[in-house]
């Protein structure tokens, strides 16, 4: 069935235009391959299937998990003097803090909560115990032992934290496009994609100054 | 088709980034981004959507430096419409805004349309928004994408569909055909009668429909104390992900014959032209995106290379399109242009892990291309590839081999590459934070976001410098290096490049350890509050006219006009190159024609860069002047072709490579001179 909605005055658009039909623009839509296809009338407007609930479930849960990156690297100027644990941390915070804005925008604009319910969030259990709310978050004891830490002792729980974290944040994009109706809406795709992406490079260097700082850990080719 | 109205119809549903509607009061912030945030008090909130207005960028790095916020760009008026512009060494000639089924014609804050597409994108209260964010939110469906040109026809993609125009006079392009197939983004390129477009969101149909596939029902609720069962969703057979193919040879009527499913979906693709093949082409597949279930499309893994070899990351897809039946399209081989040559390893470019890796950290490896850029007639490919920029061996079009890998901690994406005509650089870009964030804020590095530009010799690439865009932009555009290609002006390398909001910029790179702008455009942000996605994705040179991809808008026209840095000899010699199509990834050698005005935009450089004296300078140009007013005479002709000796051997004696390329080319043309 085709989804779009045509205003009454098109058709006698249509029908009176016909005269000037080789100068107006013609809006086509194409079938199946192998098919032929459908010449619609000029205002024709696209439509896009609704947001899923599973695209405002990751939005609302990716901005919990990006504060607490943003909270990592609010650490390192106190905490530490490397160049690059300092270099990577202010690219994290920078990227980090713009898309909880953009997460927040995108989900005011559709009506919706920017943070999750309380009661019956997934991984608060009912001790208190440490659980890491989402997947790939610090634990309370291992943001205490963050906070305690400084200079090299500190570089190296921040890049394996943030690793783990960044991590995280992979398996829920992956959890998001499992999700049936989910990721349909452009806007949310290209967050998700590129938050995938960015993340993973961002790992990728992480690891290599984890290297770097380990001479024992076997090194490979990286080129 | 249904003409009746049903009541679950969306009929515009805005899809990308758009805007938090704030007050005046956060855009004061908004154009002070340099100001200490504690210094300007937050005055009390009047809208719950306060907190979401840009915020300055953080403190730049030690050592880092960023754009200048002295260019007249940083400051322009807002609008989607109407925002201020400003531009060196260009002009803009014609502007048409996206096609209707792609925007909203109203523009009154309160004209029905409006209010409708507001409450049906789930805004809320429409009333409570600003009057005039209104209609520029209502306005923002539908981005458009890349480019692709042949003849008088320029394809414009969209995450909906693609547009075409008629460009045979660009400073009054028409708008000939929009095709309504979603899918996201709508890369596009052109060969001959075929039409290629890439897709790869999970709502792309076969049958181009624009409904997509609904959620399952929810699953039900575990019992207490019990965790949620993970299911997957439904294999859907009707969604497509991969690369379109329309035949065009009816321009009003294209016709879709093959859709090649891949299992990432094509993010980008890239046309390959065999030169020793003429019976195909090729299609480079990109996917950036996740991997489907082998349930819907068979063979389909998203596993890593350990757990299954035939994994769907760690590679590119190669389709294969006889000529003679691009129906039978299919995939041919899927190379992987990741693996370690010495262990075989698919996943070869990678930072080894380290003592703490856990299961999953080896997903950080650089699994995927982003964007391939080919240059047949050097037998290489260029590829943006998440964490590397790689370089392919692509003389076996179906098996391209790995030559070379760069990295760089600088980079956060490795996104696209252009080589120099010559085929001696190669410039990449880093699309860091995707194209959605603004990040050409003073505080923002210049050597994050940016072009590098890199040497090329013996299939070796060599860092050399980054170019960002000079000027600084507000908080509410988005920025970042995004597509350029370059423009064929003889003797020197020079790219036209789209900025997003940062708008366009011209670079000359021919001296690769110092790259300089030399032109530039650039209007306002769409609004002063709020960042809303906008800006131009693309920005291609095509047979003397620069064509400009607008995301939010539509589509602009320019020209270049002569400056200190460029003369019109320099613009006309680049006007004498005429090509019959451009895909501007399918990357073709530009050959100059031997015409005086090639001469004479050579004479002009060699005028700047002092390479020869003045009065040589004036001979030989006295004496084109006179072939040139004679219509070739005879004794003018013999006059330039014994010039072409003694500037040959001016040739040998220059000071840089590229005066000597110069000195040599220009001898060339005097020997053989035509108008």
């Amino acid at each position: 069935m085709s989804r779009y909605l045509i205003f009454p005055v098109s058709l006698l658009a249509v029908a009176t235009l016909t005269a000037i039909a080789q100068q107006a623009p013609v809006v086509i839509q194409p079938g199946a391959p192998g098919q032929p296809s459908k010449v619609l009338p000029p205002d024709t407007h696209a439509t896009v299937p609704p947001v899923a609930k599973a695209d405002i479930d990751f939005m609302q849960g990716m901005i919990m998990h990006h504060s607490q990156a943003v909270e990592m690297t609010a650490l390192i100027a106190s905490h530490t003097t490397n160049p690059d644990v300092r270099s990577i941390g202010a690219k994290i915070s920078s990227s980090q803090s713009d898309e909880i804005l953009f997460m927040k925008r995108w989900l005011v604009a559709r009506g919706q909560a920017t943070s999750m319910e309380m009661p019956g969030m997934p991984g608060m259990d009912m001790a208190g115990h440490d659980m890491a709310p989402m997947p790939g978050m610090l634990t309370p004891a291992q943001m205490i032992a963050l906070r305690a830490a400084h200079g090299a002792k500190f570089d190296h729980l921040f890049l394996a934290g943030m690793i783990q974290h960044h991590n995280g944040a992979l398996i829920m994009v992956n959890d998001l496009f499992n999700s049936a109706g989910a990721g349909q809406d452009a806007d949310l795709f290209n967050f998700a994609t590129d938050a995938d992406n960015t993340q993973r490079a961002e790992i990728r260097i992480m690891q290599g100054m984890l290297a770097k700082e380990q001479p024992t850990a076997s090194p490979k080719e990286n080129r | 088709m249904n003409l009746t109205s049903k009541p679950n119809l969306r009929w515009l549903v805005l899809p990308l980034a758009f805007a938090a509607f704030t007050t005046a009061a956060p855009s004061l912030r908004a154009q002070q981004p340099a100001a200490d945030p504690k210094a300007a008090a937050k005055p009390a909130a009047t809208d719950e959507l306060d907190e979401f207005a840009p915020k300055p960028a953080p403190p730049l790095p030690a050592g880092m430096t960023g754009s200048s916020t002295t260019d007249p760009r940083f400051t322009l008026k807002a609008g989607m419409y109407d925002a201020a512009d400003t531009s060196l060494g260009i002009k803009h000639l014609d502007f048409l805004k996206k096609p209707a089924p792609f925007r909203l014609d109203a523009t009154s804050p309160d004209d029905p349309q409006v209010i409708k597409t507001l409450n049906q994108l789930g805004v809320g209260d429409p009333a409570k928004m600003p009057a005039a964010l209104k209609p520029v939110i209502a306005q923002l469906a539908y981005a458009n994408s890349d480019f692709a040109f042949q003849g008088t026809h320029l394809f414009q993609g969209n995450f909906y569909g693609i547009s075409i125009y008629d460009i045979a006079n660009p400073a009054q392009t028409k708008l000939l055909t929009t095709l309504i197939c979603p899918g996201g983004q709508g890369d596009v390129s052109v060969y001959g009668n075929l039409l290629f477009m890439s897709v790869e969101m999970p709502n792309g149909r076969l049958d181009c429909g624009a409904q997509g596939f609904p959620a399952d029902p929810p699953p039900p609720a575990p019992k207490e104390g019990e965790k949620p069962v993970s299911h997957l969703p439904s294999p859907e057979k009707d969604r497509f992900r991969g690369v379109r193919i329309f035949d065009i040879s009816d321009i009003l009527n294209p016709k879709q014959i093959a859709a090649v499913q891949t299992c990432r979906g094509s993010h980008t693709h890239t046309l390959v032209v065999d030169p020793n093949d003429k019976d195909n082409v090729y299609i480079y597949v990109s996917g950036t995106s996740f991997v489907r279930q082998s349930e819907e499309l068979a063979g389909c893994s998203g596993d890593a290379p350990d757990k299954n070899p035939d994994t769907a990351l760690f590679r590119i897809d190669v389709i294969k399109v006889p000529l003679a039946a691009p129906q039978d399209a299919k995939i041919v081989s899927n190379p992987r242009v990741f693996m370690d040559a010495r262990t075989g390893a698919l996943n070869g470019l990678n930072n080894g892990g380290n003592h703490e890796s856990k299961p999953g950290d080896k997903a950080a490896d650089t699994n995927q291309c982003h964007d391939i850029t080919v240059y047949s007639a050097i037998g290489l490919a260029a590829g943006a590839c998440s964490g590397n920029g790689i370089l392919l061996d692509i003389k076996d079009p179906v098996h391209p081999k790995r030559v070379d890998a760069v990295n760089d901690p600088n980079y956060a994406y490795w996104h696209s590459a252009s080589f120099s005509n010559d085929g001696t650089k190669v410039v990449f870009t880093d699309e860091w934070g995707g194209g959605l964030g603004a990040r050409c804020r003073p505080n923002d590095p210049n050597k994050w976001g940016a072009d590098a530009i890199f040497n090329l010799k013996d299939d070796k690439l060599s860092l050399q410098s980054y170019y960002k865009l000079p000027a600084a932009q507000g908080d509410t555009e988005n920025c970042v290096a995004h597509n350029g290609s370059l423009i064929p002006i003889p003797g020197r390398d020079i790219e036209v490049q789209a900025w997003y909001q940062g708008g366009i910029s011209i670079m000359d790179f021919t001296d690769a350890s110092h790259p300089k702008e030399i032109a530039y455009y650039d209007r306002g942000p769409v609004d002063a509050k709020t960042l809303v996605l906008a800006g131009d994705w693309s920005a291609y040179w095509y047979n003397g006219h620069i064509y400009g991809s607008e995301i939010a808008r539509g589509l602009d026209v320019f020209e270049l006009t002569p400056t200190a840095n460029l003369t019109q000899n320099e613009i006309d010699a680049a006007k004498a190159v005429q090509v019959r199509e451009l895909n501007v990834q399918n990357q073709q050698k530009i050959e100059w024609p031997s015409n005086l005005i090639v001469a004479k935009a050579y004479l002009d450089q060699l005028s700047r860069s002092q390479a020869i004296s003045a009065s040589r300078i004036a001979e030989v140009q006295k004496a084109i002047a006179k072939a040139e007013g004679s219509n070739m005479a005879t004794k003018d002709v013999d006059k330039l072709n014994k010039l072409a000796p003694s500037i040959e051997s001016e040739g040998s004696k220059a000071k840089t490579p590229a005066d000597a390329k110069r000195l040599l080319a220009l001898a060339e043309i005097l020997k053989h001179p035509s108008i």
